[in-house]
């Protein structure tokens, strides 16, 4: 059984058809690329499968079971975590404290009205945890806006894996990142890969091709193109176009 | 909380040095404040609306929702105090319950229809709730008194049961006043310490990325909405004591902007003191510069202009950054920031 599974996912907004049938099956550790051109509507694809967009048809299923339309926060809390194109970061916050809100014990205690946040170790230790993972431990303290983009898009990241996902959604997560900071990124990935399930949206061809298990081309609405990396690039339609440029 | 994080174990304090000299000031009002030239039932009014504009500010500053007809539960909570004790029982602890009550209720049923907006919608909407209750309480005549007001509410004495303190003076009732804002501040402050404050302080920063963490943003949305009406309503509770009676004119829109200019002015949004500030600032001036000249709201609603455009963090910003608690510069941007998404209505 998948982990995560679309079934013809239709989405359309006013009488413009963005997604016409996406398919996707994610098995269980698998890390699981998606690319196609700008505005292929991979965005909105990762929008259904977390809730933020419902789609006209379709279903989407977590694990066996059918999540399709629930809203961002059920599906939150059944499992699916993601990042943003455009990072989304409470910046006011402390990087520790935007982890924090991920800790899925932290939301289990979201309605409590007495306790003092500040004085509770066990959140900032599981927070420091995530920390640790993306290289932040030492910046814990800094204010999210007062980061660099490099450590903001791992502080994405840490906030996702606080979440103990069973599914993580990444939106082009090297967009915008340096060498170093792709390297980081890729080890960091390395070092998940097969314990978490992963699916990532990225341009960044060289990374995915090197990283993925498998992956799905999205193009006219649908998956044109669907395999291993070394089939992608046998791939006619991949040669053909210019995201198969460098295979 | 409200100011960066780095200083939450210390920011969290709720007393500390300077806050002991504070409540020492503030316990010893009666023996001083006549030989100011000023009189104890301003002291009465500033804590009362004090606690207003603390719980004005959960959703203000806090939540980062703007609401603007604020003065509604105020007004609620000031009904429901005369009528309970007409009509139910009179009971001074039952009928302060029941003036956070009907307050909160409202509130609840107004988050009901808002909570799903942000910015200027949930501002319109806001203003349009407020509008009716005001309406509501001029329109019905035999149940409010209409515009001569709901008259004659006593100051229920104190019943501890063994003692019983009688409150029609008003030195006894500015402490059992400052008593009310005590708990009233101590209960704010750990809610808005706790994690429950905390989800709604992410959730101002950002509804989308608290969405997708798995919190219910609107339920948040919703219920720090409603906490804060019944708090106000409390507030406006101890009012109608003080006044004697209940007003329709706290609910109009014009006095709900009051609240707004007060919170504003003195902070709120970077700070949890700030609405204190403000309300202090505002009703000294009315009082002082009030008995000088009549255009004493003029000169506040230039301080007010002054504020909103180059002074985002507000009087409790300047006093922290003169403190060297925090920068300036942090302060400022923390406020424009928040003065944007209030308008805009975020991410
Ligand atoms: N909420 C919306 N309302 C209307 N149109 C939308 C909405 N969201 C996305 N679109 C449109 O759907 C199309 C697909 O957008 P989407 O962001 O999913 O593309 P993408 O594949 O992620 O592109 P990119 O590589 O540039 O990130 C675009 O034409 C976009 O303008
Ligand atoms: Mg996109």
């Amino acid at each position: 059984m998948s982990m995560l599974e679309a079934a013809g996912v239709h989405v359309r907004f006013g009488d413009r058809v963005v997604l016409e049938s996406v398919d996707l099956a994610v098995a269980e550790g698998e890390f699981h690329g998606v690319m196609g051109p700008n505005g292929a509507g991979k965005t909105t694809f990762f929008n259904v499968l977390t809730g933020r967009v419902k789609p006209s048809r379709g279903k989407v299923r977590l694990g066996g079971e059918d999540v399709t339309g629930l809203s961002p926060h059920r599906i939150a809390a059944k499992g699916i975590a993601r990042s943003f194109q455009i990072m989304t970061l409470f910046d006011e916050f402390s990087a520790r404290d935007n982890v924090m809100m991920g800790l899925p014990e932290f939301r289990a205690r979201g309605l409590d009205v007495v306790h003092a946040v500040a004085g509770d170790r066990r959140f900032a230790e599981q927070a420091s945890e995530a920390l640790a993972a993306v290289g932040l431990v030492e910046k814990g303290d800094v204010r999210a806006k007062d980061l660099s983009y490099g450590d903001r898009r791992a502080l994405e990241i840490a906030v996702a894996l606080a979440q103990a996902p069973r599914v993580l959604c990444l939106d082009e997560p090297t967009s915008g990142l340096g060498s170093d900071g792709v390297q980081r990124l890729a080890a960091l990935i390395a070092r998940l890969k097969g314990k978490l399930t992963i699916v990532a949206i990225e341009h960044d061809m060289e990374f995915l091709f090197s990283l993925a298990d498998r992956i799905s081309v999205i193009h006219w609405g649908q998956v044109v193109a669907r395999g291993t990396p070394h089939e992608l690039q046998q791939n006619d339609w991949v040669r053909r176009s210019n995201l198969g440029k460098f295979a | 909380m409200m100011v960066g994080s780095k200083s939450s174990s210390e920011a969290s304090r709720l007393v500390t040095p300077t806050m002991l000299v504070l409540w020492l000031v503030l316990a010893t009002v009666p023996l001083w404040i006549t030989r100011i030239g000023l009189y104890p039932y301003l002291g009465i009014e500033i804590l009362i609306w004090s606690l207003y504009a603390l719980a004005f500010n959960l959703v203000l500053g806090t939540a980062g929702l703007p609401s603007f007809g604020h003065g509604a539960y105020f007004g609620i909570g000031a009904y429901a105090f005369g009528l309970c004790q007409f009509d139910i029982v009179a009971n001074l602890w039952i009928c302060l319950v029941a003036a956070a009550l009907a307050a909160g209720l409202a509130g609840a049923l107004v988050a009901l229809f808002i909570s799903h907006r942000r910015g200027i919608y949930y501002a319109f909407m806001t203003i349009a709730f407020g509008q009716i209750f005001w309406t509501l309480a001029i329109k019905s005549h035999r149940i409010t008194g209409g515009e001569d007001g709901l008259l004659k509410i006593k100051r229920l004495p104190a019943d501890f049961g063994l003692v019983s303190f009688d409150l029609t003076d008003n030195v006894a009732f500015y402490y059992f006043v400052l008593a009310a804002f005590a708990v009233g501040v101590a209960a704010l402050w750990r809610l808005v310490h706790s994690p429950y404050g905390r989800v709604v302080a992410a959730m101002r920063q950002s509804e989308t990325r608290a969405a997708h963490l798995g919190y219910n943003v609107w339920l948040y949305k919703a219920s720090i909405f409603a906490l804060s009406a019944a708090v106000s309503g409390f507030a406006g509770g101890l009012f109608a004591m003080a006044q004697l009676a209940a007003f329709p004119d706290v609910m109009s829109l014009h006095q709900s902007g009051y609240v707004v200019m007060m919170t504003l002015v003195g902070g709120g949004l970077v700070s949890f003191w700030g609405p204190v500030i403000g309300v202090f600032l505002f009703l000294t001036a009315r009082d002082v510069i009030g008995a000088l000249t009549n255009a004493w709201m003029l000169y506040f609603g230039l301080l007010f202009i002054a504020i909103v455009l180059f002074r985002p963090e507000g009087i409790a910003g300047a006093i922290s950054a003169a403190l060297q608690q925090h920068s300036l510069n942090a302060l400022r941007q923390r406020g424009t920031s928040a003065m944007r998404l209030l308008v805009g209505g975020g991410r």
